[in-house]
């Protein structure tokens, strides 16, 4: 359908967070019965724009015009914006956990009968709610109960039922899988349809091409323009995002040689397994490896690696590290041994957010040491500045809190916290997950760059396309088992589909 | 009162009932084995005081008579832990609200009905000044309320630093006012029929159970008091007034406080400065026993209902048994809450290990 008239308008938006210019002057229009993506690197303004459109944060001038009302409008908190019309899916998961599912789509709003919650008629519309998405859940136990996933789409069908004018949606499919991200496309084009502005901000330069009709570029917190989607190839949008020529995607392409299989073994798992997480497995990581760990969300990519590391205790097999037979009771034994775990999920295990980018840093190297052997205050600086430098990690200061750092960028900090520690063996755990196409290709680069140096790798990533540039042998997981592995030129697209599949055995 | 939450199945009665035991074993594992608990030390106390007439229903009645004020500041607390926050001060609260009633009926003379209602609107202030500065100016609820304990106890020594004897003659009556059942009865030594009895107070403590139960479930206010403890900011972005709700929940526990208070006097009929000292910590344990963890967003008045009578149950045990001191019960409740944390904790661990 053509799309429509202008149903919000944001001009002129500026906010300063802590002194740092998060917004400047920046223009943002939404029209009825689009799909607009929200474009840029990490920093560049994009959850910050969401938030003051939402009225999770203030912001300091500028105006916000919404169709339909004669002057502009200021959300004062996510209520009032609902109320106006808008509703959003935000990045992490902003639902509670300790109610159910249905309350989490209806909560504020819940169908009454004589003054009184309508529990019945609350769960046969979460239930409908949820067919919208082909989600078939009990509706009636609590959230937490299910995985990130379905956590995800039930935040996503709590925006679609609420929405009447604006549906943002911040980042939604990064937990997603194919299946459930082509079932939220086709609500979308249906939403589409019936002229609701649907604002699309995501990393995934395929899904923008695939749904979206427009798209607005950020960088550094200013605009960098508004483009029709057919008129912007993907190499123009990638260098918009950056602010410089980008080329650069084709030339990663090369791939990594890894190990000729000669070179001596630094991790060796036979029999490995955790009951209830991953079923027992085989699996040898040689030096200068990169071994990717392929499968759906929830096959058991993440267990695996949490075996090895010890964050979950193994209860069969052997675990061989450096030839020696290695049993870890505690994180601190694996980390005095020379491995690192950079984990999926960062906001919870992996950043302590209110110590500064530094005691981050050196806080791994640290209990290595043990307590007693503090690292001088110089050392410290010095080792915090060499990687600010080194991952380019963007922070005011080495004392500023981590928690003010973008996504990315509290992604470096904890790399670095590992690669400060010189482990002999490194577990990245969606290392680029969230994250920009620049920093993306950087992290992959160190990837490369530290199995070269002779490090031995676990990579782990839900892009295949990264994978495919990074690792020089795949093992494939589905259903908490490894069911297979390919090496050198057996790593294609199509071979590591099928194995997922399960079509062939490989 | 545990049939409350299921819709009326129309099966036999032990199908009802496990389905009953059923729903609460899967749903709410805590609440489940705090009746299984009660249930448990009931039937034991029946068998070891069997010559005491323990099974007579006025012992049983007798736990709610005491412990009327206790089940409704217990079930404004499990509202504030639910909201992941606490209150220290109801014990002061209680002091005060005891010591303002002696004081405006026998110093001021004053009828019993507007010194009860100048009592409670106490409590709403008294609510709201502290919900307020925990709630807008986001100041540690432990602070706070550490501050109102102490303002309370202070105000109740300004008051009157001698003991004071309520002698209100309607007061009086209402507080010794016997309500006798219809049934249970049975016959003295002399051959009389002797009927059990509660007293009005512990229908107020039953109706704000209740009342507490369908707010906490059946309306708007009560289930966003859940989604604020499970996680407030997630709330705030779900367009949940989060300040408002914590801010209506302190306004509550400040007037239950005082309305336990008002209970709490028609037992004892008098009122001193060290009245109630440390029963914000029996509230605090009751509705930890009853399955409310001090974590938020959990929580259910049901179970704080027998959380009260599993800690009545053990002081009757020590009283009935005769030759202990009265500080065992203090012994064998820590013991128990003891118990409770740990099991909270095993489930939340192995909640954490199913995902």
């Amino acid at each position: 359908m053509a799309i429509g008239k202008e149903i919000l308008k944001m001009r002129h938006i500026t906010k300063n967070f802590l002194g740092v210019r998060a917004l400047n002057n920046v223009d943002f229009t939404l029209r009825a019965g689009e799909i607009h993506a929200l474009m840029g690197e990490n920093g560049a303004g994009k959850s910050t724009l969401i938030k003051v459109l939402t009225g999770a944060e203030e912001f300091e001038s500028g105006e916000i015009w919404m169709d339909g009302i004669p002057h502009p409008i200021i959300n004062r908190s996510p209520q009032e914006a609902q109320h106006n019309g808008i509703s959003t899916v935000y990045q992490e998961i902003n639902l509670c956990p300790n109610i159910s599912v249905a309350e989490n789509l209806f909560i504020g709003r819940e169908p009454k009968k004589h003054g009184m919650i309508d529990w019945k008629t609350m769960n046969k519309k979460a239930k409908e709610a949820l067919a919208v998405l082909d989600v078939d859940i009990d509706v009636t136990i609590n959230l937490e109960n299910y995985s990130v996933a379905i956590q995800q789409m039930v935040a996503i069908a709590r925006a679609v039922d609420i929405s009447s004018k604006v549906l943002i949606l911040d980042e939604p499919t990064s937990s997603l899988n194919d299946f459930e991200v082509s079932k939220l496309f086709a609500v979308m084009r249906k939403l589409k349809e019936r002229g609701l502005g649907i604002i699309f901000v995501t990393h995934f330069l395929e899904q923008v091409y695939e749904i979206c009709d427009r798209i607005t570029v950020l960088r550094n917190g200013e605009l960098v323009g508004e483009y029709e989607v057919d008129k912007l190839p993907r190499v123009q949008l990638v260098a918009r995002m950056m602010g410089k020529d980008f080329d650069d995607l084709a030339e990663i392409k090369r791939e990594h040689k890894g190990s000729t299989g000669k070179e001596e073994v630094v991790v060796e798992a036979k029999g490995l397994g955790c009951s209830g997480k991953i079923k027992p497995f085989d699996i040898t990581v040689n030096k200068g490896d990169v071994v990717g760990l392929s499968g759906l969300l929830g096959s058991g990519r993440s267990e695996l690696a949490r075996a090895l590391y010890g964050a979950d205790r193994p209860d069969k097999g052997v675990l061989k590290f450096k030839g020696k037979r290695f049993t870890s009771r505690a994180p601190i034994d694996s980390i005095r041994a020379g491995m690192g775990f950079l984990p999926e999920n960062r906001k919870e295990e992996g950043i302590i957010a209110d110590l500064s980018v530094r005691e981050n840093i050196i806080i791994a190297l640290q209990a290595r040491q043990g307590m007693f052997k503090l690292l001088s205050r110089k050392e410290q600086e010095e080792f915090a500045d060499r990687f600010i430098d080194l991952l380019k990690i963007k922070t005011a200061d080495r004392e500023t809190p981590v928690k003010q750092l973008s996504g990315g960028n509290q992604q470096k900090v904890i790399l670095a916290r590992w690669l400060l520690t010189n482990p002999d063996f490194l577990i990245l755990d969606e290392p680029t997950r969230g994250i920009d196409v620049g920093t993306k290709t950087e992290i992959q680069r160190l990837v490369i760059k530290l199995a070269e140096e002779g490090k031995a790798i676990i990579f782990i990533s839900s892009e295949i396309e990264e994978m495919l540039r990074t690792c020089n042998r795949m093992a494939i997981l589905r259903d908490s088992s490894k069911v297979g592995e390919l090496s050198g030129d057996e790593i294609t697209q199509v071979n590591i589909m099928k194995a997922i599949a399960g079509g062939t055995t490989v | 009162m545990s049939k409350v939450n299921t819709a009326a199945p129309q099966s036999n009665g032990s199908g009802v009932f496990k389905r009953v035991a059923q729903k609460l074993l899967e749903r709410n594992f805590l609440l489940f084995v705090t009746i299984v608990l009660f249930i448990i030390a009931y039937v034991a106390g029946l068998f070891a005081f069997k010559d005491k007439n323990f099974g007579n229903l006025q012992v049983f009645l007798n736990l709610l008579i005491s412990n009327a004020g206790l089940i409704i500041i217990a079930v404004g607390m499990t509202m504030v832990l639910i909201i992941a926050g606490i209150d220290i001060s109801v014990g002061s609260v209680v002091a005060v609200t005891c010591m303002m009633l002696a004081a405006m009926m026998e110093k001021a003379k004053m009828e019993p009905l507007p010194a009860v209602l100048i009592v409670l609107l106490f409590g709403v202030v008294f609510g709201a000044v502290q919900g307020w500065l925990i709630s807008y100016l986001k100041l540690q609820p432990f602070i706070v309320t550490l501050a109102g304990m102490f303002f309370a106890r202070g105000l109740t020594a300004v008051i009157s630093l001698e003991m004071i004897t309520v002698t209100n003659e309607a007061y009086v009556k209402l507080a010794q006012y016997k309500m006798y059942l219809p049934f249970g009865g049975y016959l003295n030594r002399k051959g009389e029929m002797i009927y059990p009895y509660i007293y009005p107070t512990v229908i107020l403590a039953l109706a704000i159970v209740v009342l507490g139960y369908i707010m906490l479930r059946y309306t708007k206010f009560g289930r966003t008091i859940y989604a604020v403890g499970g996680n407030e900011y997630s709330a705030m972005l779900m367009g949940l007034n989060v300040k408002r709700t914590k801010l209506l929940v302190y306004i509550i526990n400040g007037f239950l406080a005082t309305l336990g208070g008002v209970a709490y006097s028609l037992n004892t009929l008098g009122a001193f400065v060290e009245l109630a000292r440390g029963f914000e910590m029996d509230a605090i344990a009751s509705t930890v026993i009853g399955g409310t963890p001090l974590t938020g967003g959990v929580g259910n008045v049901i179970g704080t209902l027998f959380g009260v009578l599993i800690k009545a149950l053990i002081e009757t045990f020590v009283s009935f048994q005769g030759n202990l001191s009265s500080w065992w019960s203090k012994i064998i409740i820590s013991a128990l809450l003891a118990l409770f944390i740990v099991l909270q904790s095993l489930l939340a661990m192995r909640k954490e290990k199913q995902r």
